[in-house]
């Protein structure tokens, strides 16, 4: 699982490659939040277009990652979810969060 | 009905292991030729299967986890994933969504995405024993009505 970061202002979009399971979810969970802490940021964008894999642990990444931008004020946007990932958050309810989530990578919106 | 062909792996419950269980046990099924989505709904499964042993099953310790993978002629697909960690004291409970005893960013959604993913769940659990996981999944095999 490897991350790459972009900040543009008061956003910092987080690019997530690899599979993203319970082993992988700590080291990930800690990397992102550190970031955000350091950066200031108040709005995190998680970019899921290029993760192999995702079981339930993503599902848990994403809800701790909402709860502490919330806490800081701020806000969460997931970004490049396919039909199977959108199906496991929406096991978790996570429309009625209003956790913004598209199907186009982030990169798309860049691309100018 | 007699499995054609079956496997058993058994590994420490580590969770550098749950991608390894991943692909052992979707290597093992490829000989059925299943489709993309199918093996990945069985990847995901298993991965819950596995994470919840290391989670749950031995939370201070480490313990073995054994996958027994079956294989029959109809497509059908059987994993046991079985533990002899402290097991759980009430299955109901511990299958509601959204319900878990696991810590910070545990979502509690393990079974019903296996519920979701795959045919078949059964949990069958004694408090001090440990606990099976069964996941049962019929594949589609690209030739119907072929046996492989």
């Amino acid at each position: 699982m490897d991350v790459k970061f972009e900040r543009q202002d008061k956003t910092l979009t987080v690019f997530l490659r690899g599979e993203i399971d319970h082993h992988a979810a700590g080291g990930l969970r800690e990397q992102i939040d550190g970031a955000v802490v350091s950066s200031g940021v108040s709005c995190l964008i998680l970019d899921f277009s290029e993760v192999s894999f995702m079981d339930s642990s993503g599902i848990g990444l994403i809800l701790g990652r909402y709860k502490r931008m919330c806490a800081r004020g701020g806000r969460l946007q997931v970004c490049g979810v396919n039909a199977r990932y959108l199906a496991m958050m929406k096991m978790a309810g996570m429309e009625k969060l209003g956790i913004l989530y598209t199907e186009e990578s982030a990169t798309n919106e860049s691309d100018e | 009905m007699k499995a054609m062909n079956e496997t058993r792996i058994t590994f420490l419950s580590r969770s550098a292991n749950e991608g390894f269980a991943r692909s052992a046990v979707a290597a093992f099924i490829s000989q059925l030729d299943p489709a993309v989505d199918q093996l990945s709904d069985i990847r995901v499964a298993l991965s819950e299967a596995v994470t919840n042993c290391i989670v749950h099953a031995y939370p201070d310790s480490i313990g073995t986890i054994t996958v027994t993978v079956r294989l029959y002629e109809d497509g059908k697909v059987v994993i046991k994933v079985r533990d002899k960690g402290r097991g759980i004291p009430d299955i109901a409970q511990a299958m509601e969504p959204m319900y878990t005893t696991g810590g910070e960013d545990r979502s509690g959604l393990g079974f019903l995405v296996m519920e979701t993913f795959v045919d078949k769940l059964r949990v069958r659990s004694k408090v001090g024993s440990g606990t099976t996981v069964t996941l049962e999944k019929y594949i589609h095999l690209r030739q119907t009505d072929k046996p492989v």
